[in-house]
């Protein structure tokens, strides 16, 4: 049987960026094809392009043998093609069923919706693919996994047969991405057809019947998932032999640096994301903050570090009140931060490298004398630093933000550790970075503790935060509903307790392997 | 401390602020009870009467209903009494869900204690007063209406202001000229959709600031129309004799007691802004078009990804909302004054944007804060025919004052479209 889509030589340029190059992929009827690779890898691009978001400099498309123009995501969805996207596609304030119908609605008298039907028909597709939610629920109120679902059923309600699934397990816990896998399984099984676009190996070995991995906008291989290792999957889409442990060496912990009482947060919409919320971190220690997005994490860090107010409680650093400081009466504490959003909150990105590896500092000798900036000095700062950690830029006069993400965030840690600092914030260090970024930014990690610097570490990949922190602090609903030594817990363990799952009711079981895999 | 769980108890803090927030209706309550005794039952001899008229000037001498006739000192007493006792009931357990609606109650009752008091030994036309409210809520209800269609679909348009002065102006000169008022209201609308046009290329085409655009028509709208007004209408005043529609009573409706005539017998205006408020309601909730636009305006990426058109949308709402803000601009001169007056909006437009935003961004909500704005408005003027120990001045900030008070967020937060007022890019 010939593939139901096939893709030939795709080559897509962005300015100085040649982000695929003639690509072909074919994908058969009723498989799961998998595509990996790392960001930047030209993934996203390629679904694009086959979604009618982006027009391809060259080569073609062909459904079911027929060659298509894709000029706008009205083409892809009658040639049968929908795609989930990385980011959920759905209006908060709508219905589940407004959500689905928008776009193909079913009318009455060829003005009013008709909601009713649309919802009868939300509910025969849930039954047949096993995908249950009520039509009636508003968007916003539903858990991240559910919204999922609903972008399937939107897919499905266009009488989708190829889908696409852009990164789907990202914002997932690992049981609802287990929930996920069976959906897509259950999908194959009634003769839709998948691609699933992921970076990470071990979902792929789980879920899929085929692999082609994608680098630097290239085909670069295919894999059976059957046979394939992990190891190899990453040399592939790396290009080089990667270590996939993080080597840590035992320390003490010694004094408590970071306490938290009772904490109490709002966010801009005045919900309580942070709700008394206790813990402390001690020197020479990581501790790890574990959660699925958007469970008062951010909210958390915003509050240590100054950047938001705390309603009530109270956070100590070094032994300092500092639950009403500012953020340079916390910098000056010897606190460094890595925010979540390096953009917004970690670079000025119109700023040059140098300029910007001295925000914290540049008032201070020998930057500045009196209001005076040193410009030489900073230079000469700049030029130790990028060479120190290894920060790949043409110059310190390049603005930061043309760098890559990797190297955008090498610039934050160089200067946030270029100081004799007492507490490291680090939230989410290595999203969206490549495989080798990722190895650095845990090695300087994990350096740091060694120097009995105290550690929070704020990171929605289970992994990292397994493999990383010493204890481990579960955020849910903006509570703490565990603090657990790290080597003591498996990930299917704090996976439930992410899902809010009482600790009670969990027998913990006992962890036989290290941490490994850090993607 | 391995594995334990912090016991904090399960009681969500959000609920705890929303009790705070209660207690702090409560007290609200209480201080406009106290306000209610101090301010307009201190110091009145209890033997004054207040004295209410129920009829409209034009209802014949069988239909007349008596004046209502009520002791000031003792109507006055009695509302602050019953507001205290709200008070302390939203004190003791509050109100829950109907927590608003016993703010509005107080309010009530506190603008009614002061119109006794400001009656006392007096009288009020009171249904005549209603019924200027009902005819100053109309521009504002249209200007509200405007901002809806343009904010629904994601572009924030402050220019309606503009929109509505400049409809005012072309309006009258084109009846003057045509000697047809209904020339001189197709003029106001395309005038209205013309300049919206302009805030639609800018803002969505070229994505200029949006506020930066919206405030550049309504400086060029007081412009343009000044100088026009000096310069051609002053001079020759048959180019500013445009008439005004007639009043049309509706049948069987316009005969409801005291409503009939605050409702119902107006001129076109007032019920083209019912029928716009009926069409737009059901529009948005309803119909294909509503969602899409909804949609457009809440996630605009979202609907671009279903197919749906981003940009056009916002281009024929902006062009919708400046044609109901054109119909709004209309009205200040063939629906009321019959005479272009320079400025003559007042603030009509901006102050429409506020029913908007009280009204959460919905046609009923809008027209209802609108009906509190024209209330004040003519409350403004009839006070200043009793012998009202105010200075004039600040009676003629009554409007205003009430839009500053409903916009510091007295009644909860509004959510505005999550996408309002940002540009869409595709990539």
């Amino acid at each position: 049987m010939p593939p139901i889509l096939e893709l030939h030589g795709i080559t897509k340029r962005f300015p100085g960026v040649l982000a695929n190059d003639h690509i072909d992929l074919a994908l058969n009827e009723g498989e799961i094809l998998a595509l990996l690779g790392e960001n930047g890898a030209g993934k996203s691009t390629l679904m694009n392009v086959l979604y009618g978001l982006y027009q391809p400099d060259e080569g073609e498309i062909t459904v079911r043998g027929k060659t298509i123009k894709v000029h706008s995501p009205n083409d892809a969805i009658a040639a049968g093609v929908g795609m989930v996207h990385q980011h959920f596609m759905l209006v908060p304030v709508l219905t589940v069923t407004e959500n689905v119908m928008l776009g193909v609605e079913s009318l009455i008298g060829g003005v009013f919706l008709d909601r009713k039907a649309a919802a009868a028909r939300i509910r025969q597709i849930a039954t047949q693919y096993g995908l249950n939610v009520d039509p009636d629920a508003y968007i916003k109120d539903l858990p991240v996994g559910l919204q999922q679902r609903v972008e399937i059923i939107k897919l499905l309600y266009r009488n989708a047969d190829i889908l696409i699934l852009d990164e789907p397990t990202a914002v997932l816990t690992p049981q609802e991405a287990d929930e996920l896998f069976k959906v897509m399984r259950s999908l194959v099984s009634q003769g839709k057809s998948i691609i699933f676009i992921t970076h990470k190996l071990k979902e792929v070995l789980a879920v899929s019947d085929r692999i082609n991995v994608l680098r630097l906008g290239k085909v670069v291989g295919a894999a059976d998932p059957k046979t394939a290792t992990e190891t190899q999957l990453a040399s592939m889409m790396v290009g080089r032999q990667v270590e996939l442990t993080v080597h840590k060496e035992e320390t003490k912990s010694g004094d408590i640096v970071l306490q938290v009482k009772e904490l109490r947060v709002l966010d801009d919409r005045e919900n309580m994301m942070v709700d008394g919320v206790s813990f402390d971190v001690r020197s020479g220690e990581i501790v790890g903050v574990a959660g699925v997005q958007g469970n008062g994490q951010t909210e958390l860090v915003e509050a240590l570090t100054g950047l938001r107010p705390a309603l009530s409680g109270r956070a100590e650093i070094a032994g300092r009140d500092t639950t009403h400081a500012n953020p340079r009466q916390i910098v000056e504490l010897g606190v460094a931060h890595v925010p979540e959003d390096r953009q917004r909150d970690g670079l000025v990105l119109s700023y040059p490298v140098a300029d910007n590896m001295v925000l914290n500092t540049y008032y201070l000798s020998p930057f500045a004398r009196g209001v005076v900036i040193q410009q030489p000095e900073v230079d000469k700062a700049a030029a130790e630093r990028v060479q120190q950690f290894d920060v790949r830029t043409p110059g310190i006069a390049t603005s930061a933000g043309s760098l890559s993400g990797g190297n955008q965030q090498k610039v934050i840690v160089a200067r946030e550790f270029s100081r004799p600092i007492k507490l490291l914030i680090a939230a989410q260090p290595t999203r969206g970075l490549d495989v080798g970024s990722i190895e650095y930014i845990h090695g300087r990690i994990i350096e740091k503790r060694g120097q009995g610097c105290a550690v929070l570490l704020v990171s929605t990949e289970l992994d990292e935060v397994l493999a990383l922190s010493d204890r481990i602090a579960v955020m849910y609903r903006g509570r703490i509903v565990a603090v657990v030594e790290a080597a003591e817990v498996t990930k299917e363990y704090l996976g439930l307790l992410m899902a809010g799952v009482d600790p009670a009711t969990i027998a913990k079981p006992r962890k036989g392997e290290q941490a490994q895999a850090v993607f | 401390m391995a594995a334990s769980t912090t016991t904090v108890s399960i009681k969500s803090l959000a609920e705890e602020s929303h009790r705070a927030r209660s207690r702090i209706f409560g007290a609200a309550f209480l201080i406009i009870a106290f306000l209610i005794f101090w301010l307009f039952a201190n110091g009145v001899d209890p033997v004054l009467q207040s004295t209410f008229g129920l009829n409209q000037g034009n209802v014949k001498a069988e239909d007349r209903l008596p004046d209502w006739v009520i002791p000031s000192y003792g109507t006055v007493v009695m509302l602050s009494v019953v507001s205290a006792a709200i008070g302390g009931a939203q004190l003791a357990r509050g109100f829950g869900r109907y927590t608003h609606l016993m703010l509005g109650l107080i309010v009530l009752m506190f603008i009614f204690s002061f119109l006794t008091w400001a009656t006392r030994d007096a009288s009020i036309n009171l249904a005549g007063m209603l019924r200027t409210s009902v005819g100053a809520a109309v521009p504002i209800t249209l200007g509200a209406l405007s901002g809806i269609l343009c904010e629904r679909a994601g572009v924030v348009n402050i220019a309606i202001e503009g929109l509505m002065l400049s409809a005012a102006l072309v309006a009258t000169l084109v009846a003057s000229v045509a000697q047809n008022l209904w020339i001189g209201l197709i003029a106001a609308l395309l005038t209205g959709a013309a300049l919206a046009a302009i805030h639609a290329v800018l803002s969505i085409r070229y994505k200029v600031d949006q506020i930066i655009s919206g405030t550049v028509i309504n400086i060029f709208s007081t412009g343009i129309t000044s100088f026009i007004s000096a310069k051609f209408m002053q001079v020759y005043p048959d180019l500013n004799n445009p008439g005004t529609f007639p009043n049309v009573s509706i049948p069987v409706l316009s005969s409801i007691p005291i409503l009939g005539g605050v409702f119902f017998s107006s001129n076109i205006f007032t019920y083209g802004a019912y029928l716009l408020l009926i069409i737009i309601h059901v529009g948005l909730f309803y119909t294909r078009w509503g969602l899409r636009v909804r949609a457009v305006g809440e996630h605009p990426k979202a609907a671009d990804t279903l197919g749906i058109n981003v940009l056009r949308t916002r281009y024929i709402n902006v062009m919708l909302g400046g044609m109901a803000a054109g119909f709004g601009g209309a009205y200040f001169t063939l629906g009321s004054v019959g005479r272009f007056d320079e400025v003559m909006t007042a603030g009509r437009g901006f102050i429409g944007l506020a029913a908007m935003i009280f009204g959460k961004w919905t046609p009923f909500g809008a027209f209802g804060s609108s009906l509190i704005f024209g209330f004040a408005d003519s409350l403004a003027s009839k006070l200043a025919i009793l012998r009202v120990p105010i200075p004039s001045q600040f009676l003629l900030m009554a409007p205003y004052i009430a839009t500053m008070i409903a916009l510091a967020g007295l009644v909860g937060r509004a959510i505005p479209p999550a996408a309002d007022g940002q540009p869409y890019e595709k990539q």
